[in-house]
């Protein structure tokens, strides 16, 4: 527990300092966001109906930033070598800096989104529901996220396959996460259905992404 | 602990490294790993910390009660395992409650190499030397009883040289074992040389053993 809690802070530490993605991901949700309303010129009723979409979709772009350094630059170092010689489990060590990541990059932006739903004319209740599914979704994001950086943490310029192989697994997340949004704004399904769904997906990306990632660690040795 | 090697084969990307190495270790004893360049000195390190799987032979270790391998070595190598922006304390520290059983402080074990002025100073501002110096302090901060060095030397100017053939010293008057990939000297006293030649080619030699030369001093 000691070097779990160790390794988190030490990550935090490090997303800070100089170089660090923290920030980096909400500025680059900021920009695609502010982007779209010069796209679709100033209709506030298109921008208001898409608005969760669009929040969804930054979402889980900005997610890729940094996500494959996740686990390249401890390999590249040697550090990830100092981990497996920890007592901990290799599992331990894949959640620690999965929420180390999402505590930098995935928290900011939910808490942030309710700002940039402005740029997108959405009112005070979409917003409230677009931050509260971006907070229960974004952890299924970095937990996928997490099995592509695994995989391609010995790749020397591996962003882009990261990209291509995990996108295609954030599908179901962000179906539901946008569908969770609207069903908030009126329609025929409860709120609560999607966002069911998409806390149970959290919870099972949380479970088969840390051991898929912490396999493809191994493997890779 | 007691560190067995039997009958060592590696084989990377399809290509045999070396094969039939092996060597015996007891508690306070040293063994001196030499041979040319791409030799398979860091290879067969990266086998004895559990980082590669071998071909063939096994790698067994008594004394550890119920501990892995990799739970009681120290890695030096190559690749320091150091974060450049966080400070040298930083990192020991990180260090120390990742691993565990801690021994020393990261002040007391950084002033024993010369570094104490460092303490505060982020990784990148050091030289390679004064790098590898942190990355030596490691062994310092938490108990291991097998050291794994990989060229430890390299970058080290004479004085840290003496310093670092102390700390293995005690480290094996303590009972440690120490396993360096070494092309120098490195002070270690009556320690075992393994040394790693070239595997013959197979087929160029059908009449003599296709295994590594395996010569003992």
């Amino acid at each position: 527990m000691r070097a779990l809690r160790a390794l988190v802070a030490r990550d935090l530490a490090l997303a800070a300092r100089v170089g660090g993605s923290g920030a980096l991901s909400l500025v680059f949700f900021l920009m695609i966001v502010a982007l779209v309303p010069f796209a679709l010129g100033p209709d506030l009723n298109l921008l208001s109906r898409i608005g969760p979409a669009i929040l969804w979709l930054a979402a889980v772009l900005s997610t890729l930033i940094g996500l494959d350094r996740l686990f390249q630059a401890d390999e590249e170092d040697g550090s990830l070598d100092l981990m497996s010689g920890s007592p901990a489990p290799l599992e331990g060590v894949v959640l620690a800096k999965v929420l180390a990541h999402w505590l930098t990059t995935g928290l900011p932006l939910a808490l942030a989104s309710p700002l940039f739903g402005l740029l997108v004319a959405l009112d005070g209740r979409a917003m409230a529901a677009t931050a509260l599914t971006l907070l229960v979704g974004t952890p299924a994001l970095t937990f996928v996220g997490a099995v592509g950086a695994a995989l391609t943490a010995s790749i020397r310029r591996g962003g882009l396959i990261l990209a291509v192989v995990v996108l295609p697994l954030m599908i179901p997340t962000l179906i539901f996460g946008v569908s969770a949004s609207e069903a908030a704004l009126g329609g025929t399904i409860p709120f609560t259905t999607p966002l069911a769904i998409l806390c149970a997906l959290s919870l099972i990306a949380g479970v088969i992404g840390t051991l898929a990632a912490a396999a493809a660690l191994r493997w890779s040795e | 602990m007691r560190l067995t090697a039997q009958d060592l084969a590696v084989r990377r990307s399809g290509r045999r490294i070396f094969s039939g190495l092996s060597f015996a270790l007891g508690p306070g004893e040293a063994l001196m790993v030499t041979g040319r360049n791409g030799a398979g000195k860091s290879t067969l390190l990266a086998v004895l910390a559990g980082r590669l799987k071998p071909e063939a032979g096994t790698v067994t270790a008594s004394g550890i009660g119920e501990a892995t391998l990799s739970e009681c070595l120290h890695v030096v190598g190559h690749r320091d395992g150091l974060k450049s922006p966080l400070t040298a304390e930083e990192n020991l520290a990180f260090a120390r409650d990742l691993l565990g059983a801690p021994t020393a402080s990261p002040r007391a074990a950084l002033e024993e190499l010369g570094l104490g002025h460092a303490l505060r100073l982020p990784v990148a501002y050091l030289s390679a030397g004064q790098r590898r110096r942190v990355a030596l302090a490691r062994l310092l901060v938490c108990r291991r009883p097998l050291w794994l060095l990989d060229e430890p030397t390299a970058a080290l100017d004479t004085a840290s040289q003496a310093v670092l053939a102390g700390m293995m010293a005690r480290h094996r008057a303590e009972g440690g074992l120490v396993i360096a990939a070494t092309h120098q000297a490195l002070g270690l006293e009556d320690a075992q040389e393994l040394r790693i030649e070239a595997p013959r080619e197979a087929g160029a030699a059908p009449a003599q053993k296709a295994s590594a030369d395996e010569v003992w001093w």
